[in-house]
This record gives structure tokens, sequence and C-alpha cells, in this order.
């Protein structure tokens, strides 16, 4: 993911005031029914003739020289048919290819735990597994550091002498590798005037998007230098263009499909065995499966940074913010990118600031390459920014909605991180979330409430949709974005807004890189924005072919024909009197009548309108174990407008429970070897069904200018604020400021011993 | 790999005597077949136990005790109301294990022989006083159940011998038992303490007691320490108090992905205190 993608946005005014009839309701998902039969076909449900099964050989040191590799008693097995390292793959790249590349096959150096040296492709998944513990890596063990602050000290082992970009000041140690420094206003002087001001540093661990389904392809290369590529993941187009890069390909001459996905949360916006099947299958000229063990996914892909980071907030006595600074030191693993500069853009976004500076660091370690992850950067430096703020609440005895409505960003205010606001949805959320029971509901003892805000950019990205109608009437609409969250359902019922016929004959499918134009990812909130803005405008354009056949029908110009409930109709009394005709009419002769009618757009969007959210949660500690409870959970958040309500509540209530794990118990526990301990789901503690209440989802609608019904993407603001709301609860329940991620029992109970101490 | 499905236990025990390489039994291969998937074990010979006659069996003795088959899911002693009104702690520790899809299949037997020092249902019986047949080549014994693993993944079963029969005592009067754990999560986890407590009652006070603990050492622990404080009392404050300090005293646990050795031994006290309280309320007969 380029970083330079959340630019601020400033698209064209496309919002039209019209009553919708298919948009806001909340018909069956078209994909239902294939998922819970079974039916449905993910990244290893894919089969093919004389295909052959992957295994990747894997470092088992944190930092090691690879002094060599000896596949020989690897490929003297029976049923061994091809094992590639890093030979095999092109050379040469630089930049984000480069990085690609070296996390994907690892060159003279293995720089973490489970990072891939080399990998076998035989005639079953059994031999493949044997062969890969056959190749022979000799490694010369270097010194390792896994921990953020530890990577920054004198001392530390260098990961990468040659990472630093030109932003990283001088003297500071080489893992510091991209630096980040933005804000307005003087706060200094904003401190000078602050009655209080509270100052405090917090931790997160790194956390994984916990996707259900590993990472998994099958790859084919023919001998004539073609391929093609079935793979889960949330951008082809994306998986097509690295793909080719790494194996020295050129683009077209691979043609990648996506599967269906068993989630992804930002965690499958890059590759990682892909190329490696392609490089298998190239060198069997046999097609290779190639599927992850989850306790690969959990060494190997990459999970979401690990974050220190230093707060400090003044505050008048009314609750008057009058000046707030952040630092963020990201861990982002082995390889630049750790998403500091969203932690310092999005820390102090919620608020209408007169001066304000965030500061971010960019830190390598020993660990995989981290990846997006919902809202990536943002949660965390939520969580340090609401805790601060909860902190300064609790201290001056205010209401935290109350301050937080009184410093609240609001339509016109400039950002903590450039841009002046359009129309925007923090104070409505505040608003609705004081209204709500929730927020007055009395607590039992050993309960404690929390809220926190969030912010959130969205995105645009390249967009290609294509729309054709069959003669019976029906239509299918081709999108470029694999479906995450239930986009297939929201693409059908804007289409059925504009073309006025039901959902139920709207056919959606998620192209291959072969059918449309280039497609970005799945990410940054933006399908359903900028898929759905161009599916609107692909439908537009049918809808203007229709019309012209019924011009022409009719023998009356086209501009006084229009479009209204699914049918052509006269433009006013001058224009003639004719009876409506439907869409199936004109589609029943359309090839005899001008041929087959559909529709297209592509653009690059713009106009993302950002999103906010505020949660309210109440935590229950039990005093003498530690363990946390989470009994009532409210997600209030802007969503713009829902087009399927339904999914925007299971987007919401996704983030919650996502929050809700990496809030409590989801942790990558490192051991002094530089080893993953967890590397299974019985240890890395994602929550369980009873681990959740039942998680209460209030739509906001303050619409967004850039799309035609007001849509804002909601599929990461609901990440951002629930690991400052929880902190924010346990710690009032507990009585003792949580300051650490995870808020495991072990932790807390730690905290309360502290506390007693010191009392 | 030999996959086996002997008729008898006798036949079981010769196949296993002469088995070479790696055995394994299979019982509701909840441990077992997940090792062979995550490529931890994987035995030359398998031999399922599921094939004897009476295996899935839960049968009330002349002297009112319990047999329990060694196939025996934690699902059927779940639904067995009788089992589960004498003996609540044994079939909780059970019922604990895993999913309902795990509780289709996982058994007391596979627990006990795993031999986790985490293991959910060893606590309770250790607490019970449960004993089990071991059947060999040369004919069978009766074992107590602590006294069947001997340190995480070891058991003091040698070649060829095999459980045959879980003997849960009779029940008697003025008794309860029960079982906690301490998990982060509410669900699919692996105790970071555990506590089984059975005791007996004569009008308030406590006549007899057994205390255990999993996961704060290599083995299950039955702690008489434990028992004594809490014996001749009412399981009033003072010798609640007794009875942490003594459970904290006992525990020898490590630090690990799952638990500080602060924490675990914290925690045991704690879960001591609550575990034997509940007993106490069952064998008062004021709570179930
Ligand atoms: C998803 C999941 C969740 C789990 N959760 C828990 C949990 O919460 N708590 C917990 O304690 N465990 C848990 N387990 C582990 C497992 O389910 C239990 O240990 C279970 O009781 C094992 O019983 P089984 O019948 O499946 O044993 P098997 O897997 O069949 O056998 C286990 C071991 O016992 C030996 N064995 C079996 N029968 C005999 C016999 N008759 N004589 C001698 N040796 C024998 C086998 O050789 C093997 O070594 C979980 C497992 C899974 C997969």
């Amino acid at each position: 993911m380029a970083l330079d993608e959340y630019k601020p946005q400033s698209g064209d005014a496309e919002l039209e005031n019209k009553e919708l009839k298919y948009v806001g309701t909340t018909p069956d998902r078209p994909d239902g029914l294939d998922k819970v039969t079974g039916k449905a076909r993910f990244g290893a449900d894919l089969s093919l003739p004389g295909m052959l099964f992957g295994a990747i050989v894997r470092s088992p040191h944190a930092h090691a020289r690879i002094v060599k590799i000896d596949a020989s008693k690897a490929e003297a097995l029976d049923g061994v048919k091809a094992v590639v390292t890093r030979a095999d793959f092109a050379t040469g790249l630089e930049g984000e290819y480069g990085f690609v590349l070296e996390n994907v096959m690892a060159g003279e150096k293995a720089l973490y735990d489970g990072h891939a040296v080399a990998a076998v492709a035989a005639t079953s998944a059994l031999i493949a597994r044997d062969a890969a513990k056959l190749v022979e890596v000799e490694y010369e063990v270097l010194p390792h550091v896994t921990d953020v602050d530890k990577a920054m000290a004198e001392g530390a082992p260098v990961i990468n002498a040659a990472y630093a970009d030109a932003s990283v000041p001088e003297g500071m140690h080489p893992n510091v590798v991209r630096h980040h420094e933005s804000g307005h206003g003087d706060v200094e002087a904003g401190f000078a005037e602050a009655d209080l001001i509270v100052e405090d540093t917090y931790v997160t661990e790194a956390a994984h998007q916990g996707y259900i389904e590993p990472n998994a392809c099958v790859a084919q290369m023919g001998s004539d230098g073609k391929g093609e590529l079935w793979v889960c993941t949330q951008g082809h187009w994306y998986v097509q263009k690295h793909c080719a890069a790494l194996l020295g390909m050129e683009t077209a001459q691979l043609r990648v499909t996506a599967s269906e996905i068993g989630g992804g949360f930002g965690g499958k916006t890059t590759v990682f065995q892909e190329p490696v099947a392609l490089a298998l299958s190239r060198k069997a000229s046999r097609p290779v499966k190639l599927a992850l063990q989850r306790s690969e996914v959990l060494r190997a892909t990459g999970p979401t940074a690990s974050a220190s980071m230093d707060i400090k907030i003044g505050m008048k006595k009314d609750g008057t913010i009058t000046a707030a600074e952040g630092t963020f030191r990201l861990q982002g693993g082995a390889f630049p990118g750790a998403p500091m500069e969203f932690s310092a853009m999005c820390a102090f976004a919620c608020y209408d600031l007169a001066n304000v500076r965030q500061v971010g660091w960019d830190v390598v370690s020993n660990r995989p390459k981290q990846a997006a992850y919902r809202a990536p950067g943002a949660p965390m430096a939520a969580f340090a920014v609401e805790s601060v703020i909860d902190t300064a609440c609790n201290k001056l005895g205010l209401d935290p909605l109350e301050v937080r409505l009184k410093n609240a960003a609001h339509d016109g205010t400039k950002a903590s991180w450039g841009p002046r606001y359009d129309q925007i949805g923090m104070v409505a959320t505040l608003e609705a979330a004081k209204a709500h029971p929730h927020y007055s509901a009395p607590l039992e003892p050993g309960q404690g409430r929390g809220v926190a805000s969030g912010f959130w950019f969205n995105h645009g990205g390249e967009t290609s949709v294509s729309l054709s109608l069959s003669e019976d009437g029906t239509c299918q609409v081709s999108v470029g974005t694999p479906d995450i969250g239930g986009s297939r359902a929201s693409m059908a019922l804007m289409a059925a807004e504009v073309l006025g016929i039901p959902y139920e004959n709207i056919r959606v499918t998620i192209a291959d890189t072969a059918t449309l134009g280039y497609n970005d990812v799945s990410h940054g909130s933006r399908v359903t924005y900028a898929s759905g803005l161009a599916t609107i405008k692909a439908a537009r354009a049918a809808v203007e072919k229709l019309c012209q056949r019924a011009a022409a029908k009719w023998g009356i110009e086209e501009d006084a024909v229009k479009w209204e409930d699914g049918c052509a109709v006269p433009s006013g009394a001058n224009a003639g009197d004719f009876d409506p005709l439907p869409l199936a009419e004109i589609t029943a002769t359309m090839g005899s009548t001008g041929g087959p009618i559909s529709g297209h757009f592509e653009a690059t969007p713009e106009g993302a309108g950002v999103s906010f959210g505020t949660h309210i949660v109440d935590a229950e500690v039990d005093q003498e174990t530690g363990a946390t409870k989470i009994v009532r959970y409210t997600v209030v958040q802007d969503a713009g407008k829902a087009i399927h309500p339904a999914y925007v509540e299971g987007q919401y209530q996704g983030g919650a429970a996502q929050g809700i794990g990496w809030a409590l118990n989801e942790e990558y526990v490192y051991g002094e070897d530089g080893r993953l301990q967890n590397t299974v789901f019985l240890d890395y503690r994602i929550p369980v069904a009873s681990d959740l209440p039942m998680i209460d989802a209030v739509i906001v609608e303050v619409p967004n200018p850039g799309h035609p019904y007001g849509v804002r993407g909601v599929g990461e603001t609901g990440i951002v604020p629930p690991l400052a709301a929880i902190a924010n609860a346990v710690s009032n329940a507990a009585g003792v400021r949580l300051k650490s991620l995870p808020m495991n029992p072990p932790k807390i109970l730690e905290a309360l011993e502290d506390q007693a101490g010191d009392a | 790999m030999k996959y086996l499905t002997p008729a008898s236990f006798a036949e079981a025990a010769s196949l296993a005597r002469d088995a070479s390489g790696v055995t394994r039994f299979l019982a509701g291969g909840t441990d077992v077949l997940v090792q062979m998937r995550a490529d931890i074990v994987t035995p030359d010979t398998l031999i399922d136990i599921k094939h004897i006659d009476g295996v899935r069996d839960i049968i009330r003795g002349a002297d009112g005790g319990w047999t329990i088959g060694v196939a025996t899911p934690g699902a059927e002693m779940k639904e067995h109301a009788e089992l589960g009104a004498e003996w609540p702690g044994v079939v909780e520790g059970m019922d604990l294990i895993g999913s309902t899809q795990v509780q289709g299949r996982a058994t007391l037997t596979g627990n006990l022989c795993n031999a986790s020092p985490a293991a959910d249902s060893v606590p309770a019986m250790v607490a019970a006083g449960v004993e089990v047949t071991v059947s060999g080549p040369d004919g069978s014994r009766r074992v107590k159940a602590e006294d069947i693993p001997v340190a995480p993944g070891r058991t003091s079963l040698s070649k060829g011998e095999l459980i045959s029969a879980v003997h849960i005592p009779p029940r008697g009067d003025n008794g309860g038992d029960a079982y906690l754990r301490f998990i982060p999560r509410t669900e699919m986890d692996i105790a970071v303490v555990g506590c089984g407590v059975n005791l007996r009652l004569d009008g308030d006070v406590i006549t007899e007691a057994r205390v255990s603990l999993g996961a704060v050492a290599p083995t299950v622990l039955l702690v008489q320490a434990c028992a004594d404080t809490i014996i001749g009392s009412t399981l009033d404050e003072a010798a609640l108090d007794r009875l942490a300090e003594a459970a904290s005293a006992a525990c020898n646990p490590i630090t690990d992905k799952r638990g500080t050795v602060k924490f675990r031994t914290h925690v045991a006290g704690v879960l001591a205190q609550r575990t034997a309280k509940i007993a106490y309320g069952r064998a008062k007969g004021e709570t179930k």
C-alpha cells in the first residue's frame, strides 16, 4: 500500500437529493447460500489436473545470514518436482517491489522468525512437508531485536543500514527509517494557557488481522510464459502487478482471479506465498497449490505495527483543550512502512485544536513485515490520545462526552493533519452517543464505563466497473474490488436504484484482471464509495442508451425521454404521449435496435468523505484475578448513507469485536530467542463468541457530498475507538489507569498491585 | 502408519507391546489427530480402542460408584443426570474441554493420558479420588488417577499398557465436589490455573477433603496441605485465608506465554477459595 494514497481528497460534488427506493433496504446477501452450504470456493478450493502442492522452508532464527542452502536431499525425495530459492526470482528490483521480494523470499539474510528461505513443490502436501524439512540451510545467527524502543536504542543490531530515507535526522539509530512531523499553531503557548497538563506514555503490541482463511492460492505457469493465478486476496490487480514484477514477466501475461475471501481486514492487501507458488509452477511446469498453515500466517504474514507513544494534552478547567502533542514510534517489522504517519495524522483528528503537533517514527526490527489492518496506525494513536483525555476528564471532574463535544471538529475545522473539513459527522456521533440509553444506564459495582472517539480518512482509488443488460431485462455488474464486507449486495442495490429494476434481477461478479481496467485493492474503506460511485455511473450510462432506444422507437428527441422507476417515459407533456416503456421491453429487442446495451465507468474518484465514530463500553474487572468482562458495548458511527444497513452494522460490530481482542488478549509474544511463542489460535487469543456482549450499532448519516447517495466508507473507522474506549472502561472499573495493551489479567493485577503499593 | 482396531483390551495390549516406533491409542482423537495434523507427533502405530465392547458405557457399580468407559465422550457424561448430580465437579471439568464439537469425542482417559499439566478433567478426577484400571499383556491393576501422569506428556504406563476403565468412587452422603479453571477468555483456552475440591461434611464441619491444583506444576498436584487447612473447619474466613496461602505455597509453576509464575501462584489461592465454596455449598445440598 503506497502511503501517499491517503492524501487529502476533494472530489466533485456528487450528492443528489432524491427519494431512494432500494438503497437503505436489507435484502439477503447474494453469497449467503453458497457460504452456509459450503459451495463457496475460497483460495484453497481450486484443484487442477496434475496439480502439485507447495511448502515453504522458513527461518527458525530471528536474524541470520544465510550461508548456504543445500536442497539436494529434498530434490532426491520421490514426488518432489521443484525447489526454489531467491535465485528463481527477478533481480534488480527497487523500492517497494524490492522490499516485497525480500519479504517473500529472503536473499542474504533471514530477517525474522518464519522468514521464507526456500520452497518445494511435490505431488502431495505430505511429501512437500517432508521435503521442506530436508532442505538444509546453513545460518550464521546474528543478534536480533524485536521491541520498538530497544530497536531505536544505541547498540541495537542493525537490520539494514540502507533503509533510512532523507526524512530521518542525523544521529538516529539506522533502524529508524522514516520520520513525519505535522501540526499547526504554537503548542508551547497552548500548554502555557492550560489549567491541567497530562503527559503519559502508552504502548501497544502487534495484533494480527486474524482472518479465518489462511492465505492460499493456485498458480499455473505455462511454458509459453503466460500465467494464471487463483487467489484469496483483497486486490488482484495489485497481486498481478507485484507477482509479474517479482517473476520478471509482463503484467498482462498473468491473469489473476480472486476467490471468495475468508477475511482480510487489510492483511490480504499484499502478497506472501503467491509469487512463490508461481515460481514453483514455472520451475515444475505444473500447477501448484500453496496454502499456508495458521502458524505460518502468524509467523510470516503481516500483523499490524506495535507502538510506543508519548502524549501531552493541556486542558482548561472547562474542558477546552489548549494544546496537544504526540510522538508515535511504530515498529513494522523488518522493512520500512509502519504506518506512523497515519497514527500521527489521525491522533487528534477528531478535535478542533488551535495548537497541535504530532511526530512519527518508523522503526524496523526482527519481526514480520507489517501489513495493513483496518485503519492502519489509527487505533493505537486513539488508544493513547483518548486515554489521556479520559485521564484529564477524571482529574477535572468533567463528563467525557461533554468534553469531546466542546472540542469536537465540525464543518470547516482545520484538521490536525492539514486540510479543512467539508461536511463531517463528529458532532453528530457524539450527540447520538449522549442520547443513547446506554450512556445514562446505571453501572453495577465493579463495573466502569469508557467512551472514546476515532477518525479515519477513507479512500477513493483507481476504479473500473462494467455493467451489461440481458435480453430478459436482468443486469450483470462486473466490479474489480473483492467483496470483503458485502459489497456485492451494495453494488446491486445501487444499480437497482439507478435502473429501477429489482435487486434480485442483478448479479454482481468480481471480474478477473483480464476483464476490467486496473482496480485498486479493497482497502481504505473505499469499495462502497468508489466502486459504488462507478456502478452508479455505469448504470447511468446504460440508462442513457435505454432512453436513446425509446426515443428512436417513439421518434422523438433523445432529451425528450427520461428514466423513471425502471421505464423510459416522455420527459414532459410536450414530448408526446407514450406509455412508459419498461427496461425489459427495450432489452428484448436491443439486438435489432442498435446492439447490446451496457454501461462502463472508470476513474480515480477523490471525494471519499472522512468518517468519525464514538464508542461506549461497560467493563467489569475481577479484582482478584484481573479478568475483564465486556458487559455492554455501543458503537455510534457516521456512515454518510447506509446502502445496506445490516452490512453496515456488521462492520461496526466487527470493528468492536476485533478491538476487544486487541485490547484485552491478543498479542505477539516473542521469546528471548526472537521466536514467536504463540503461533496458533489457542495462544493467539482472538475473542470467541462467548467473550462478546451483543454489540449495539447506531448508524448516523451525515451525507458525504462526494457520493451520489452520500456514502462514506465504514470498514475501518469502527476499529479506531475500541482500544481506547475499552481501556477507559477497564481503567475506570479497576480504579487504575492501564497504559499498555493487551490489558490481560496478569497486567491488570500488576497495575492494581502497583497502585496498592503507591497508596 | 499402521491403523489397528482391536476387539478387546487384551488384543490392544499385545498389539501395543509388539509395535515398534511411536504408538498412540486413539480414543476421541482430539489430542492425537491434532498433533498429527500440526506435525508434532506422527505415530507409526495408531490403535483405535473404540471398537472394543462397552467402551462408551457409564455403569453404576454395586457399591454405588461409577465405571466410565474409556471412549465415553464428554457429551455423554454431561447428559447423564445421575452422574452429574453426584459428581458435578468431575462432569464440569470434562465439560470445560473444548467446544460442542470436541465434546462429542473427547474423553476422560485421553485427557489423563495426554498428560498435560493443564488438563481440565484431571484435577477434578484427582480430587474425587478416581482410579483407573490399567490393562497390560500380563493382566491388569488399579492405579490412582494422580499416579498416571509423571511429567508433561509422559505417563507411568509401560509399553503395552493401556487404560481399560475409569472408576469414580461412590458419592456417599453429605459430599460435594467442584472444579474451576482460570482462562483469559471464556472458552476454547488452556487453563492457566485449575483447581478441584471434593469434601464431606458432618453438619457444617468439613470432615474429609481433597484439593488438587492444575497448571501450576509439571503434573496435576494433590495437595494435602490445602486439605488440612479446611478439614475441621466450617470454611470460615480464617480457613479460606489459610487455604489460599497453602494453595499458593504448593505452586511450582513456570512463566510462559499463558501466565507468569507470580500470576499463577496468586490465582491458585483465589481459585482454591472459590472452588471450595462451591463444593461446600453442594455438600450442604444448598446448591447444585
Ligand atoms: C479445540 C480443542 C479444544 C480443547 N480444549 C481443551 C480444554 O479446554 N481442556 C483440556 O484439558 N483439553 C482440551 N483439549 C485437548 C483434548 O480435547 C483433551 O485432552 C481430551 O480429553 C483428549 O481426549 P481424547 O479422547 O480426544 O484423546 P486422544 O486424542 O484420543 O488421546 C490422547 C492421548 O491419550 C492416549 N490414550 C487414549 N486412550 C488411551 C487409553 N485407553 N489408554 C492409554 N492411553 C490412551 C493417546 O495415546 C494420546 O496420547 C482441546 C482440544 C481441542 C482440539
